[in-house]
């Protein structure tokens, strides 16, 4: 379906993942019910680039983001880490997958053993991927600090004497103390007070131009992804419905579902959001509807939306959106 | 990493327990008490502690020496109560007695009234149906009971643990099994199995234990389980996960502390429990073998010679304030580890 594989510098990639939760079958032999959190995701990431993804709230997004790290295996697809296999990787060395990729958790406080100071948590990954100690340890751990704005001194305090931000920036430090090449980001400033939210982004394209990061931005905020990516993928019901370079999803929204995500954004000095009807929730996850997920709350539904599975090309470079009936189709992909 | 005698939170947890004046008294009371027993042979003995016999020092509660060093004739254990020997040791030196001048199996062949004899100065709190004293008996059996307890609750402690960790951290299939063998295992008849098990074994300290602990490690498994099975999704295990942490680490450094303060808060209450169980088997004759000393032993003396009620009355207070004690101490163990006062 993609293009991606035939480009060197893609680092990360996705192929046809599912993952389903429940299914098999019950003492008796009754069939369980399984709930679809990830219905066949392609995506790919280039090396030093950062892909947004959007959705709303249980489209799949940290499901996704969980088996990006590894900690937590598609139940169909693979996703390959510079050409290896993820599930081979984690076979092999827990350890070296965990030096290459790295997770950053949407609540920086609980992302944080409460009964450990901050210079326990850091020194972790650096005693145990890194195989620092001592004076090297300590060194490094004042460098992370240093690296994310905080003072050294904090590294003897306990998560609840953070505010959430500090606890989001040591959440990131103990991240980079893996020396990771990507970062996956979940949410990572949606607990965050706004000035607060910048603060932590601005953070994050620093150390991503300083160490020559790969992100994966994870998020339901549209002017956050809007603010960090190259790339913006839309995911609506555990797939991605929409992808293209980043202001060319704002601008020229292909898919109804982004358009409706636009238009719902709250911004200053608009009144009177777009509502929807009573019907504008997901689909059932026990029971995906056939065809078009969005069909049954798309306006511009039409017959075949119901019968058939949009399809659609996402490339690195182009725009492109699984609907049948695009609001601006492309000219050139 | 900076060595913390006491880390703030602990810290504050002290405060808390000693806020609670009854369990903090509780404790002091307890450990007086626990620090006699352990002291027992310099308690109650019917041995002197010292013995100065002419030039020569001698421990005899540490050391036999044959009647000759005190200036018998024969060659055998030396008898102190033998009016000879006493005569002898006060013409050549002095003897410093333990203030109960009685061991728990040592039967008073002096006394003149029929047994079990009432409370007098001899005996404190009067002999048994033996013509044993009782308050020997008690210090012996408070400290059994104790030792006991605290091994049981150990043990079954640490297993406990280990299987509700296991089950709650995997969860899933290894849960639903485990789950239901505990369900099988706690639904067998306790007591009849341990009277069969009594009955093909002598019953020793470290039998009963063993078959105890068959039965006890039970009681912190589902608490345990219910914590992992809580924290196995919060974040910063994941984040740990993510870090490429085994299983076991993960366990041991992140979940466990942070389940050890239900479990803890519940260790009191677990020590009760045991202690009451070798009483009560000791009760019905099933536990330590005839002749040590144990509460539950004296509790059915009392029962069988309700014309001495020193025997009953003895056990019954010695194991309600050893209960009430212990209760007193878990309450304020909770106080100090609840999470509402701490942070």
């Amino acid at each position: 379906m993609s293009d991606a594989s035939h480009v060197s510098d893609v680092v990360l990639q996705t192929r046809d993942l599912v993952r389903t939760f429940g299914g098999g079958r019950t003492l008796f032999g009754g069939q369980k019910p399984t709930v679809y959190a990830v219905r066949g995701i392609d995506v790919a990431v280039r090396k030093g680039e950062t892909l947004g993804i959007v959705g709303e709230s249980g489209c799949g997004k940290s499901t996704l983001a969980r088996m990006l790290v590894g900690l937590d295996r598609p139940t169909e697809g693979n996703i390959t880490l510079t050409g290896s296999d993820m599930n081979d990787l984690i076979a092999r060395d827990r350890h070296a997958l965990s030096r290459r990729i790295q997770y950053v958790f949407q609540d920086p406080i609980s992302s944080l053993n409460p009964r450990k100071l901050i210079r326990e948590t850091l020194a972790a990954p650096l005693r145990y991927l890194r195989g620092l100690s001592g004076d090297a340890l300590n060194q490094r751990m004042a460098e992370l600090m240093d690296a994310v704005n905080l003072r050294p001194e904090f590294l003897d305090r306990y998560p609840h004497e953070f505010s959430g931000g500090q606890a989001q920036r040591v959440g990131i430090a103990r991240a980079l103390a893996a020396e990771p090449e990507i970062i996956v980001l979940d949410e990572p400033v949606s607990a965050l007070d706004v000035s607060v939210q910048a603060q932590v982004l601005n953070l994050l394209a620093d150390l991503k131009k300083k160490f020559g990061l790969t992100y994966v931005f994870i998020s339901h905020d549209l002017s956050v992804v809007e603010a960090v990516s190259d790339r913006v993928a839309v995911m609506y019901f555990g797939r991605v419905v929409e992808q293209a370079k980043g202001r060319a999803l704002f601008d020229k929204p292909q898919h109804p579902y982004t358009r409706l995500l636009l238009d719902s954004a709250p911004v200053p000095g608009k009144r009177g959001l777009t509502v929807e009807d009573a019907s504008a929730e997901l689909p059932d996850p026990l029971s995906p509807p056939p065809g078009c997920a969005f069909a049954p709350r798309c306006p511009r539904a039409q017959d075949d939306c119901v019968a058939k599975v949009p399809d659609a090309q996402y490339g690195l470079e182009n725009h492109d959106a699984a609907c049948f009936h695009p609001l601006n189709p492309v000219t050139s992909a | 990493m900076p060595n913390i005698i006491l880390s703030p939170l602990n810290k504050r947890r002290m405060v808390n327990f000693r806020a609670n004046k009854r369990g903090y008294w509780s404790l002091v009371i307890f450990a007086i008490l626990f620090v006699i027993c352990l002291a027992a042979e310099f308690v109650a003995n019917d041995k002197p502690i010292f013995v100065k016999f002419d030039d020569n020092w001698y421990v005899p509660i540490l050391s036999d020496h044959p009647e000759t060093a005190y200036g018998g004739d024969f060659d055998v254990e030396t008898d102190f109560y033998d009016p000879y020997i006493l005569g002898k040791i006060e013409d050549h030196g002095f003897a410093i007695w333990p203030p109960i001048p009685f061991s728990y199996n040592t039967i008073d062949f002096q006394m003149r009234e029929p047994q079990p004899a009432s409370p007098s100065a001899r005996h404190w709190l009067g002999t048994d149906d033996l013509g044993r004293d009782v308050l020997a008996r008690l210090i012996y059996g408070f400290r059994i009971s104790i030792l006991f307890g605290l091994a049981l609750t150990a043990i079954s402690s640490v297993i406990g643990i280990a299987a509700g960790a296991v089950q709650g951290y995997f969860g899933g299939w290894v849960d639903l099994g485990a789950q239901r063998v505990i369900e099988i295992w706690s639904g067998l008849p306790q007591l009849f199995i341990l009277i069969i098990l009594a009955s093909l074994f002598a019953p020793g300290f470290w039998t009963l234990l063993f078959i105890l602990v068959l039965f006890s490690w039970m009681s912190l498994t589902g608490l345990v389980r219910a914590e992992f099975l809580r924290a196995r999704n919060l974040e910063y295990v994941r984040a740990a996960r993510a870090l490429g942490m085994t299983d076991t680490r993960i366990m041991y450094r992140h979940v466990l502390p942070n389940a050890m303060v239900a479990t803890i808060t519940f260790l009191p209450f677990v020590l009760n429990g045991s202690i009451v169980a070798l009483t009560s088997l000791d009760f019905l004759g099933l536990g330590m073998p005839p002749g040590s000393p144990s509460l539950g032993e004296l509790l059915a003396q009392g029962k069988n010679n309700l014309q001495a009620p020193w025997l009953g009355l003895t056990a019954f207070f010695a194991i309600a304030l050893m209960l009430s004690l212990l209760i007193f101490i878990g309450e304020a163990v909770r106080d100090a580890f609840d999470p509402r006062k701490t942070f």
